[in-house]
């Protein structure tokens, strides 16, 4: 009996660690080439940055109608930290038929 | 004249509408960098004279993003053209595009407010559909050097949204 109940406090002692230390966030990488996101499809986690590879000879916008834009220049790399969890479409506003769909998570 | 370009030439008297008339000459990296960079300018100077001679919103915009986005691409194909050490070679489909933009440009200018609107966005649909088709069927397949073939392939990438882009327009217009 007592060591079930010692079984127990272990298990919910590694969960509120679990919880108290994140896993690593993570930098995903998403190249822009020919005018194509690629992926197109991003899953990530908040507190993950998104690096915004553009390889065009083209300033690039990734923006959400309604929500953010991130401004990506000609042949440069552009950081982006995921703070809020959500599930959203994205375009480049400049040609629109570049699209993605970004989901993010909460750890 | 080299029987090249007069083959071009003949062809190009023969199917008369059609600029790009070489299929059966394909033309060499000099040449298809100055045709790419031809055909830039001449949609940069449309703009131009879209800008200042048009009241309305959407064309404005658009005839905006022509510029911006012809002006990268045709830096990005002087950078190139410099880093490969290649100069650009005149030929009969350059002269052809820059004569037709001409006539076009002679057009438009005697044109104000609506009837501007409709021609200038008309013949950017008409076009980009021209050099799109060129790009695919004669441009590209045609281009030895690996970064030239890449930059046009990112420019039918771009032109492509640029017709789109005026169908759309033209659809708001009426």
């Amino acid at each position: 009996m007592r060591a079930v109940i010692h079984l127990g406090a272990a298990a919910v002692l590694a969960s509120v660690l679990a919880a108290a230390v994140p896993a690593r966030a993570e930098t995903i990488q998403v190249v822009i080439e020919k005018l194509v996101f690629s992926p197109a499809e991003i899953s990530a986690h908040v507190g993950d940055t998104i690096e915004w590879v553009n390889k065009d000879p083209l300033a690039h916008t990734a923006t959400v109608k309604g929500g953010w834009e991130v401004m990506i220049p000609a042949r440069k790399t552009v950081s982006q930290k995921l703070e809020t969890a959500e599930a959203v479409d994205f375009y480049c506003r400049f040609h629109p038929n570049m699209t993605g769909r970004l989901k993010v998570e909460a750890r | 004249m080299p029987a090249r370009s007069l083959a071009a030439l003949a062809a190009l008297c023969l199917i008369g509408s059609s600029t790009f008339a070489m299929a059966q000459d394909k033309p060499t990296d000099p040449q298809i960098a100055h045709i790419a960079y031809t055909a830039g300018t001449i949609d940069i100077e449309a703009a131009k004279l879209a800008v200042q001679k048009s009241k309305t919103q959407a064309v404005v915009d658009f005839a905006n993003d022509m510029i911006r986005d012809h002006e990268a691409v045709n830096q990005q194909a002087l950078d190139l053209v410099k880093k490969l050490d290649v100069t650009p070679q005149d030929n009969a489909t350059s002269q052809s595009l820059s004569k037709a933009a001409a006539d076009e440009r002679a057009k438009l200018s005697t044109l104000d407010g609506a009837a501007f609107d409709k021609a200038y966005v008309d013949n950017e649909v008409a076009y980009h559909k021209q050099v799109n088709g060129a790009l695919e069927g004669l441009l590209i397949p045609s281009a030895q050097n690996a970064e030239l073939k890449s930059l046009l392939e990112t420019g039918l990438k771009l032109f492509q949204g640029h017709q789109a882009h005026a169908e759309h327009v033209v659809a708001e217009l009426k």
